[in-house]
Formats: structure tokens, C-alpha cells, sequence
């Protein structure tokens, strides 16, 4: 163990681990999804001793062994599986590297090597559960909208295409995010977001929001109806594109007016 | 040979300036004004084809307009008002086809009856200069002395320096005049008194979450997460609702007791749960936008940053102030209740506000 | 109206001369009558050939005064349908996410504008866009004026109806963001309570008698739409007739060149050049604006909801033309003094001072600069930017500041934008706040003495022509062309003023000569207008006679 965090910041221990990882993943892809829907009746012990095979190779270096934390990540006991599924499905871990916040990246992990994970982590400790589908479906808009900004507005901006935090932190756009992992985020808090359990934020509130966020980022169901959005960011934007197109076109108009017409002939 | 000849004198670059006679220079030593240049025609001037041309254009542009407006009615009879009703236009994205019909056939035929307006202008009017004499403004002296002239006869027949008792009690009455036009201002609004200075929370009021409209437990508050709370006595549909709203509003964090750095903050809670004030000690925004890691929160105005471990200190920005904390227990159902009103005064500071 | 009417108007001019005694066209007629009782022709003869000098730079005032125009046109149009009223109604209407959702009649009559009024839309975003574009319009405008110099005599009462312009029209345009009563505008409305709050002594009752009560009341958005709608867009019209009336009455300044004096205006007739040229620039500008409300939204109100206290959406800015006050206190450090039971909400206070400080140095500058030149002689020939080198360098000071306090009031966006931290941002701000105009206006002055230095070069060694030569002694050289006798003039026809100098310290009689304080600064500040530092000598005749008769050398 020792020899191994010695090892961690050697230049290439990054490229190790990621190589290692993506053979891993791959091998256990391949040997796992053509039987996905044989494995969904295994037993629950072995879904936790895959995980915790995927989750000794991808998140030990920081979470520890046993998901008990190091120096540079909390420990995992108690979190929940709905905490691995939001973080791992949204590809936000396993993190490239520490930082302010942890963005959001392509996802490494198939669903059911995520399931996996999550069982493994939900059997450290009790925590949020991974939500079914009717947790997160049937919620009204309106009702939704009124909660959304209430309590999330505030970061996450009135059409959900996120806002700065303090020291370079920042709420992400929602846009494209899936129900579930709303309900997740909702759930659990990840990173500095706050958590909004269930005794804070109904799971019928839940629904609400997530039906509202559905709604409103999908360009679908919420046209821009007057024109371009102009990144839906309130006036900064809207002042950008008046003062270099409008008023640009406008001081185009006034030179093409008072420029001379050209004489016939040229000396 | 021939670079031999190329050297001869004119050729040489002071040449360009000696020969043909040099800049002509006024008496006072000034490069001189040569004048207006003259005027040189257009195609469109001395071509009576270029002429035709141009007015098929200016032409064309009036007719497109007339175009447009005809496709501007079209629109408004065809398409249907309504946010279920939109469209996709490349680059733009979906939209009121409405909005966008409308817009697109009224700026065309507005702009084209500019554009053919400039461009008669442009080829078919005299682009001739003419000038024109500017005159002083100011008057001539005598001018001058005839007005104020006129004015010290006038001024000596009204009396007007001469009779103080005139002067001074017009003065007097133009002065007091207006008064009664600031009296009437007073009804604008009620005074200030100590309005600003407490809340609508008072000893044993409950505190109720915003979202579900329930009571809250200690125990509904965990770490990491953020809950609103307004006073039981308050619902929507209270006339006095947004008044009572801009002042009450909570926010409940949990903290782990041994991160509470402040020791007043850490006994006005409850088992490490902390009521803050949600409006900004600067101008009043819902600040709100909480780190649950570093527990700071941010206001998303103008970024004040309050530690809420630490008393809600700030820790940035141009707020003046902590938030006021409210100070909390429970009642015998376990439900969490304020002990009082907000011991300073909520929200932005104002010059009567004392701590 | 057509071309042909064009064509044969000369012919047709001197028909009437001929035949006017017999019988009158009904046009004349009509003319007549008026004339008769309004002494139109009077008017007309002296302003129906009115010359109007041409430049690009001398339109952007009409694109203020055509916006303006848009303005009250289309907010003519949405009194008609919007509800000034705080009342709380519960929506019903077509827009699916607010249904059942409280809001106030404003806010519901807004929303209504948006979708149930044909074209209300259309009608709501032009008259958004067209006031983002009057104030930018606005500010340009006046940078053109400022930077060539023409707010000096006779015109510095017109620079200041033009600011009270700019100051009312941002006015006005808060309170129209402000009006719909949703989430963004009730957050500036709160704002305004905040700053209003902060002024020592009478903040708490301005506040109680603007809002009717505590914020927000029920009074404040109908308050704000008479004033919106008649209060201040009447007195905007007022000023902007008296603005018009100077323009007419001072005729148009002009660029030196060949044939334009201080004694007169060379251009093109009102009628029909500039009746064409401005009438259809009219058109243009009020086209323009309906393209752009047709594919780029503003002010989506339904995608804010309606406000309440308690609720906000991050990305809270004000529109642009507010956007530099509200970067004045992002930047802001917490101040606040208390003492004495008392409270002093210097976070807020100073940006409010700060604030009004930036437009008193515009309304000032005219007359300030009259001071220190102690010119009083009336200018029509306008300045080259870079014969006046300190005023440039001002202007540029002046603009830079303003376009750090609009980064500063952007500083969220760009944060998330440039993946920066918002408080580095800020500092970065605070720190450019002093640092920026200063470094501006050292840049922007030195640049201009640049600039005249090659212009000196061009008069005196004429101008490159890109041939290159080669001398019996096998030196090579670059043929110049001296400059046309129009350019030379052109080039040399603003005036360079001396610096005023303070009269000798002791009068010829030993006596200690008393100066003032005030005339010792004017001298420094003339020097520092005029002195060798700040203006390079144009180039004499004589230097020119000298260089261009000399033999062999350079």
C-alpha cells in the first residue's frame, strides 16, 4: 500500500492507472453486457464484489480501500448508492484531477458497472437510495417552476443554464440533465451543492422540479419563443448583441449614407 | 545609360516639391485655403442610362416594401398567437413563428423604404456642395444697449427696486408658494418609526418549511442541507405576504457543532442547526446560494460571501454586515421554534439602524 | 412620389413662376393659408436649403432621435394593454408553467402582451431593443462630440440638454425593466430600495414615501409607470426639441478642409438631399430594430416568473446602461461605519456617490475645459482627436473606467465564461478602477502625439509613395510626393493655443504681485493642455520652404 502511494504522483502513475482502467473496464465490459439481463436476477453479494472490483481499480487511490477517505476524498460511508450513480453516471467521478469543483466528463462506466459501484458503496454504510423511475415522473410545472426558484434559481439561473460560486466554483446548466440524476443531485448534494432530503424538498416537490427543469431546457417544450436565447443569461448578453449588431448595423446604415457617391471619372 | 538618366534632377524626390510652383501660403504665413473643389459629376449625372438604372432600384426598393407589408398582414391573419404554437428557423432555433413572421416582413418593409429613400438620394438628387454663411450669434453692441435699455425702463417703471415692501412680500409669497405643493407630498407614504427595525417572527412561533408548508424538526435538517422556512402565521395568500416575505424569510443550515466558529451562533441554534436571515445585509437580495462544504453563502446579486460557521461574518464583497441570526429551539412536539424576533434589523442598513 | 416627379421639377418650377399669378395650385393655396396665420415661409426660407455638412459620425444623433421615436411609438401601443397594478391575481392563461401560479396584474398583462396580443411580442421587443440602442446610441453620440471638440462655444447649453438626455433615458429605461414585475426586475426594484436606503439622514423616508410603505408595497410599479411613461418622457421631448432648435439655430460643425471656414457650413441642402437621407435613415433604424426583435429575444419576463421577496435567479443584472453603477458596487469593498446608534452603509453609499460623480464630470467638462483655455471665441471647425491630446486622453480615460465597471458588473459571467474565480475577477477590478484610466490616459496621450508627429512628417517630407530610388552614389532612397495644397491645409488648420502664463512673480515696481490660487492652478492646467508636452509644433511655412528648396540632403 505504502509502495503504491509513493508511487501515486510519479508523472506517468496517471497514464498506469488510466490504461489499467480502461482494460479493465473494457475486459469486464465485454464479459458482463452480453449477459446484462442474466446478471439482473444474480444475487445482491455478487453485484457488491463487482463493484467493489470496479471500485478498488477506479476510486481507492482516493476514496481508500474501503471507502473510508484519504487526504483528498471524502469518505464514501453513508453517502448511498444514489451518490455513486449521480457522480459516476454524470462522469464527474473518478475525478481527473482535485480542484475547485469536479466538472462534468464523458461518462467511463457502462449503467450496470455503475449499479455495481453503488451496491458496493451502499454496503458501507446506509445513505440515499438510487430513486425509481415514479420517483422522478408525473410532476407539475407550474407548481415545479415556483419551487425551482425558490430553491434553485438562485445558482443554477431561472432557465437552468447555471451561475458562477465563490474562487471559481460554479452551478453547472442543467440542461440535459436526466430526471434521475436530478433526483440524485437533489438528494444527496453533491460537491458544495446543497442537499435537499426529502424532509426539506418533497419527493413529490422532487417530481415538481425535475418535471419544471424537463420542461424548461428543452427547447422542444419551451421554444425561445421572441428569438435567439443570447445564452439565456439575463442582460449582459442582451446589451453584448444590442450595442454590436443593432447599433453595428445601425452605424453601418450612417456610413453607407453619408459616404460619397463615387464620380464617374477617376483621375 | 539609362540609370544615368534616371538620376537626372527631376526625378530626385525634392524635385516633386520644387517644381510646379510649391504650396501656396497666405500673408500670415499659413498654408492657404484653396477652396472648395469642384464639383465633379456622377455616372449617374452625365449617363441618362445610369440615371434609368438607379430609379429602377429606388423603385424596387419601394415596391419591396409594399411587398412586405402585404406579407406582413398575411402573417398576422395566418399564424396564431400562443406559446404552444413554434417553429424551428435555422440558425436561430424554435420559435413564435408569429414573432418571427411579423418582425422579419415589418423590418424589410421599413428598412427598404429607407434604403430607397438613401439611394435616390445617393445617385439621383445633386450631391453638389453648396455653403452656406454662419452669422454671430451674439448681438451687435448696439443691439445690446437697446435691450438693456429697455430693460432698465421697464424695470424703473414697475418699480420694482424702488418699492422694498412690494418686492420683499412677492418674494416672500413666490418663496412660500411651493410649500404647499411639498406638503401634499406627505400622504406618498407612512413614516419610517421603527418599521425597519423588527420582523414578523415573535417568541414560540413555529417555523415552517416553505416548500412543504410543514413544521420542521432538528432532525428534517441535516448537514449539507439547505432548507427555507418562513413564520407558521404566514401564507401565500396573505394580503401582506410579499411585505412580510421581503423580511421574514429564513434559511436553516446544520453544522457539525465542532465547525461552528462562533460561539453566540453556535447557542442561538439548535443542535448545530442555525437560522439565518435570507436578504442580504447590503441591499436585500435573497442571498442564498449556499456551499455546503466550505459553508459559505453567496449572494448571487453582488457576491457578498457570509461564513455561516462564523456568526455569518462576511467574508466579501460590499455587504456591511453579518446576516442577523435568529435564535431557535423546539417546542414539546420537537418542532423547531424562533425564541424572538431578529435581535438586530434585517436586510440592507439604513442610517437609523443600531446594533 | 416617384422618380419622374424628380426628373421634371426644374421644369416644372419655372411653369409656376410663370403661371402663379393666374391660378394657384391647391398646394400653394393651402401653403398660403398657413403662412397667413403661422409665418411659415419665413421659417421655411431660411431653413428649407438648410446645408447640413456629411460624415458618418454626424448621423448618430438621428439614430438617438429615431430610437426615441420608436420608443413612443410602440410604448404608446403597450399602454394599451399593460395593467400598472401590484394586485395579486392567480394565472390562467396560455403559458402552461405559470398556471395556477400567483403573480401581479402587471406581471399577468405582461405575460398576456407576450402571448395572447398579436404582434405584442414583436411590439414588447422592439421596445426593449430600441431603448438598449437609444442609450448606446447615446453614449456614442456624445463620445463623437466630445472627442471632436464640439461642445465649445456656442454649444456647451446643448451638451448639456444631451446629458440630461443620457441621464434621463437610463432613468427611464430602469423603470421600464422595472415595470413587468418579474423575478429580475423586482431584484432591481429591491436593489433600488437598498440604495435609497444607504443615504444618511432621510434614506428611510425617501424609501417609506417612493414605495407607499415597506418594500415592496403595492405602490410601486404605478408609480413608476407615470413616471415611466409621462414624467420623464415628457421632459425628454421638451429637451429634445430645444436640442433639435440649438442644432438648427448653431448650425452643423464641420471638418477642416478645403473651403470650410469658421464663417460658414459646406454640405447639402435639407431639401431633398438630407430630407431623403434622414427621412429614410428613420426608416432604416426603426427597421433594423424590428429585425433583430424578430430572431434575437429579449427580456424573456415568462422564463423569470413573477417576483417575490424571497425568491432570485443568479445572473441578476441590470440592463446594460445600468450595467456600470451596478459594477460600481460589485467592486465595492463591505464598508460600513457605526456609531452613535447610527448606521452608515458605505457599501452602498459610495458607489452611489461614485455614481453621480461620473455623470458630473461629463455635465461639467465643457465648461471646465472654457476655463482652463479661457477661450471664448465660438468653434465650428471641429478637432481632430489628436490635436487635443488631453481631452482624448479623458474621453479614453472616461470609457475605460466605464468598461471596467461593466466587466465588474458582468463579473459572474465572466467567471463562468472564462472559467476565472469571481473574486479574482473583482479584485482585478478594484485594482483596474484606479490603475486603468490613468494607464488610458497616458497611453491615449502619448499615441496622440504620435500621431501629430507623423502628421508634422507627412507636411514636411510629403508622403510615401513606395518607389524606390537609387542615388549616383549608390545610396537608396524612397521618392515622397509632397501633399496636395488641400491636404497641407487640412492638415494644418487647427490652431495650437499657448499655455497661459502666470504674470511675473514681482511688478515692475518690487512689489510681491498677489496671484490666486485659482490662477496659479489655471496656469498649470493650460500647461498641461498646451504645453510642449502635449502638443508637438505643426510644422511652418517656412520649415516647409526651408526642406523643400534645400539640395542633396534629407
Amino acid at each position: 500500500m505504502k509502495k503504491l502511494s509513493a508511487r501515486r504522483r510519479h508523472p506517468l502513475a496517471a497514464l498506469v492507472v488510466l490504461i489499467f482502467a480502461l482494460v479493465v473496464t473494457g475486459g469486464l465490459y465485454a464479459a458482463l453486457a452480453p449477459t446484462s439481463s442474466a446478471s439482473a436476477d444474480a444475487s445482491q453479494s455478487l453485484q457488491v464484489e463487482e463493484g467493489k472490483r470496479l471500485y478498488q481499480v477506479g476510486c481507492a487511490s482516493c476514496h481508500g480501500l474501503n471507502g473510508e477517505g484519504t487526504s483528498i476524498g471524502p469518505s464514501l460511508v453513508g453517502v448511498g448508492s444514489a451518490a455513486v450513480d449521480f457522480q459516476v453516471g454524470t462522469g464527474r467521478m473518478p475525478a481527473q484531477q482535485p480542484g475547485a469543483q469536479i466538472p462534468k466528463k464523458k461518462v467511463i462506466y457502462s449503467q450496470g458497472q455503475i449499479d455495481q459501484m453503488a451496491a458496493f458503496v451502499a454496503s458501507l454504510g446506509a445513505g440515499p437510495v438510487v430513486p425509481t423511475e415514479s420517483q422522478y415522473t408525473g410532476g407539475d410545472v407550474s407548481k415545479g417552476g415556483e419551487l425551482f426558484r425558490t430553491n434553485c434559481a438562485q445558482c443554477h439561473n431561472f432557465a437552468g443554464a447555471g451561475g458562477a460560486l465563490s474562487e471559481g466554483k460554479f452551478a453547472p446548466s442543467l440542461a440535459g440533465t436526466s430526471a434521475k440524476h436530478m433526483y440524485e443531485a437533489m438528494l444527496t448534494g453533491p460537491q458544495n451543492m446543497p442537499s435537499f432530503p426529502n424532509s426539506t424538498l418533497s419527493e413529490q416537490n422532487k417530481k415538481d422540479i425535475i418535471a419544471y427543469v424537463t420542461h424548461t431546457t428543452d427547447s422542444n417544450t419551451n421554444p425561445s419563443y421572441g428569438g435567439m436565447t443570447l445564452g439565456a443569461i439575463g442582460p449582459v448578453s442582451e446589451g453584448l448583441f444590442g450595442w454590436i449588431f443593432a447599433l453595428g448595423a445601425l452605424i453601418g446604415a450612417a456610413i453607407w449614407i453619408a459616404a460619397r457617391t463615387p464620380k464617374a471619372k477617376k483621375s | 545609360m539609362t540609370s544615368q538618366d534616371n538620376m537626372s534632377e527631376e526625378h530626385l524626390p525634392e524635385a516633386a516639391h520644387g517644381h510646379g510652383g510649391g504650396p501656396v501660403v497666405t500673408k500670415d504665413g499659413h498654408f492657404a485655403d484653396p477652396g472648395l473643389p469642384a464639383h465633379e459629376p456622377r455616372r449617374t449625372d452625365i449617363d441618362e442610362k445610369a440615371a434609368r438604372r438607379a430609379e429602377r432600384q429606388v423603385a424596387m426598393w419601394f415596391l419591396l416594401s409594399m411587398l412586405a407589408t402585404v406579407a406582413f398582414i398575411a402573417s398576422y391573419v395566418i399564424f396564431k398567437p400562443g406559446p404552444t404554437h413554434h417553429v424551428y428557423v435555422w440558425p436561430i432555433g424554435n420559435v413564435a413563428p408569429l414573432n418571427f413572421a411579423l418582425g422579419t416582413t415589418l423590418g424589410v418593409s421599413l428598412f427598404a423604404i429607407g434604403a430607397g429613400a438613401v439611394h435616390w438620394a445617393r445617385t439621383l438628387m445633386s450631391d453638389e456642395e453648396h455653403i452656406a454663411e454662419r452669422h454671430p450669434i451674439e448681438a451687435t453692441p448696439a443691439v445690446r444697449e437697446q435691450v438693456f435699455a429697455d430693460f432698465r425702463q421697464g424695470a424703473k417703471e414697475s418699480g420694482f427696486g424702488r418699492r422694498k415692501l412690494i418686492r420683499n412680500t412677492m418674494i416672500g409669497a413666490m418663496a412660500m408658494v411651493p410649500l404647499s405643493a411639498v406638503v401634499l407630498f406627505r400622504d406618498l407614504g407612512p413614516l419610517p418609526e421603527q418599521k425597519l427595525d423588527t420582523t414578523g417572527w415573535k417568541a414560540g412561533m413555529l417555523l415552517k418549511n416553505i416548500n412543504t408548508g410543514e413544521p420542521i424538526k432538528a432532525s428534517d435538517v441535516q448537514v449539507g442541507s439547505l432548507t427555507f422556512a418562513m413564520p407558521q402565521d404566514l401564507s401565500e395568500d396573505d394580503e401582506d405576504f410579499q411585505v412580510r416575505i421581503a423580511k421574514d424569510a429564513l434559511m436553516l443550515v446544520r453544522l457539525q457543532p465542532g465547525d461552528i466558529k462562533d460561539k453566540k451562533s453556535a447557542t442561538w441554534g439548535y443542535q448545530g442547526v442555525l437560522a439565518f436571515s435570507k436578504i442580504c445585509t447590503h441591499v436585500g437580495c435573497p442571498i442564498s446560494l449556499y456551499e455546503q462544504q466550505t459553508h459559505h453563502v453567496l449572494c448571487p446579486c453582488h457576491q457578498s460571501t457570509f461564513d455561516l460557521s462564523d456568526g455569518a461574518r462576511v467574508i466579501f464583497g460590499p455587504a456591511g454586515h453579518a446576516l442577523p441570526q435568529l435564535q431557535i429551539g423546539v417546542d414539546n412536539t420537537g418542532n423547531l421554534q424562533a425564541l424572538g424576533d431578529f435581535t438586530v434589523p434585517v436586510g440592507p442598513g439604513f442610517w437609523e439602524r443600531s446594533e | 412620389m416617384s422618380t419622374h416627379e424628380y426628373d421634371s421639377s426644374h421644369e416644372e418650377q419655372i411653369g409656376h413662376s410663370e403661371a402663379g399669378v393666374e391660378q394657384k395650385h391647391l398646394g400653394e393655396k393651402s401653403a398660403d393659408w398657413v403662412d397667413g396665420r403661422l409665418g411659415i415661409y419665413n421659417l421655411a426660407k431660411a431653413n428649407l436649403r438648410k446645408i447640413f455638412p456629411d460624415h458618418w459620425s454626424f448621423m448618430l444623433g438621428e439614430i438617438c432621435l429615431y430610437s426615441f421615436i420608436i420608443i413612443i411609438l410602440t410604448g404608446v401601443y403597450l399602454t394599451l394593454f399593460f395593467q400598472p397594478s401590484m394586485g395579486e391575481v392567480v394565472y390562467h392563461g396560455s403559458y402552461v408553467p405559470l398556471q395556477g401560479i400567483k403573480m401581479s396584474e402587471a406581471y399577468k398583462s405582461a405575460i398576456d402582451i407576450s402571448f395572447d396580443v398579436r404582434g405584442g411580442l414583436l411590439i414588447r421587443q422592439i421596445h426593449h431593443w430600441a431603448a438598449i440602442v437609444f442609450v448606446a446610441a447615446m453614449l456614442v453620440h456624445m463620445m463623437r462630440v466630445f472627442f471632436t471638440g464640439a461642445f465649445r462655444k456656442p454649444r456647451e447649453i446643448n451638451w448639456l440638454f444631451g446629458f440630461l438626455l443620457l441621464f434621463l433615458g437610463m432613468f427611464d429605461g430602469f423603470m421600464g425593466y422595472s415595470l413587468p414585475d418579474d423575478l429580475l426586475s423586482g431584484t432591481g426594484i429591491r436593489f433600488m430600495e437598498g440604495a435609497i436606503l444607504s443615504m444618511p439622514l432621510v434614506g428611510t423616508y425617501l424609501q417609506m414615501f417612493l414605495y407607499g410603505g415597506q418594500f415592496p408595497g403595492n405602490d410601486i410599479i404605478p408609480r413608476f409607470f407615470t413616471i415611466h411613461v409621462l414624467l420623464i418622457p415628457g421632459i425628454m421631448l421638451g429637451l429634445l426639441v430645444a436640442h433639435l432648435i440649438l442644432v438648427f439655430y448653431h448650425k452643423h460643425t464641420q471638418f477642416a478642409g478645403p473651403g470650410r471656414t469658421e464663417k460658414n457650413v459646406v454640405g447639402m441642402p435639407l431639401m431633398p438631399v438630407y430630407m431623403a437621407k434622414a427621412g429614410g435613415f428613420f426608416f432604416l433604424v426603426f427597421g433594423v430594430i424590428a429585425f433583430v426583435s424578430a430572431i434575437a429575444s429579449v427580456n424573456p419576463i415568462w422564463a423569470y416568473g413573477p417576483y417575490r421577496p424571497d425568491q432570485v435567479s443568479t445572473d441578476a443584472q441590470p440592463d446594460w446602461y445600468m450595467g456600470f453603477s451596478e459594477g460600481l458596487i460589485r467592486i465595492m469593498p463591505g464598508w460600513e461605519i457605526r456609531a452613535w446608534g447610527h448606521t452608515l452603509e458605505l457599501g452602498v453609499f459610495i458607489p452611489l456617490m461614485v455614481f453621480g460623480l461620473m455623470f458630473i464630470v461629463i455635465a461639467i467638462y465643457p465648461f471646465l475645459e472654457g476655463w482652463i483655455t479661457g477661450d471664448k471665441r465660438e468653434h465650428h471647425i471641429l478637432d481632430r482627436p489628436r490635436n487635443a491630446p488631453v481631452r482624448t486622453g479623458l474621453g479614453v480615460a472616461w470609457i475605460t473606467e466605464y468598461i471596467i465597471l461593466l466587466v465588474g458588473g458582468g463579473n459572474d459571467l465572466f467567471a463562468t465564461h472564462l472559467h476565472l474565480s469571481i473574486d479574482a475577477i473583482t479584485w482585478a477590478c478594484r485594482i483596474l478602477f484606479f490603475v486603468g484610466p490613468v494607464a488610458a490616459f497616458m497611453i491615449t496621450k502619448r499615441w496622440c502625439m504620435g500621431l501629430q508627429r507623423r502628421d508634422k512628417d507627412k507636411i514636411l517630407h510629403g508622403r510615401e509613395t513606395g518607389t524606390i530610388k537609387r542615388l549616383p552614389h549608390g545610396e537608396f532612397i524612397e521618392v515622397h510626393a509632397q501633399l496636395p495644397q488641400e491636404e497641407l491645409f487640412r492638415l494644418t488648420a487647427h490652431e495650437q493655443q499657448a499655455p497661459t502664463e502666470l504674470p511675473p512673480a514681482v511688478d515692475e515696481n518690487g512689489v510681491k504681485r498677489k496671484v490666486s490660487r485659482a490662477a496659479k492652478l489655471r496656469a498649470k492646467l493650460s500647461d498641461g493642455y498646451f504645453g510642449p508636452q502635449s502638443q508637438i509644433a505643426k510644422p511652418t511655412v517656412e520649415e516647409h520652404a526651408e526642406l523643400t528648396s534645400g539640395h542633396g540632403h534629407h
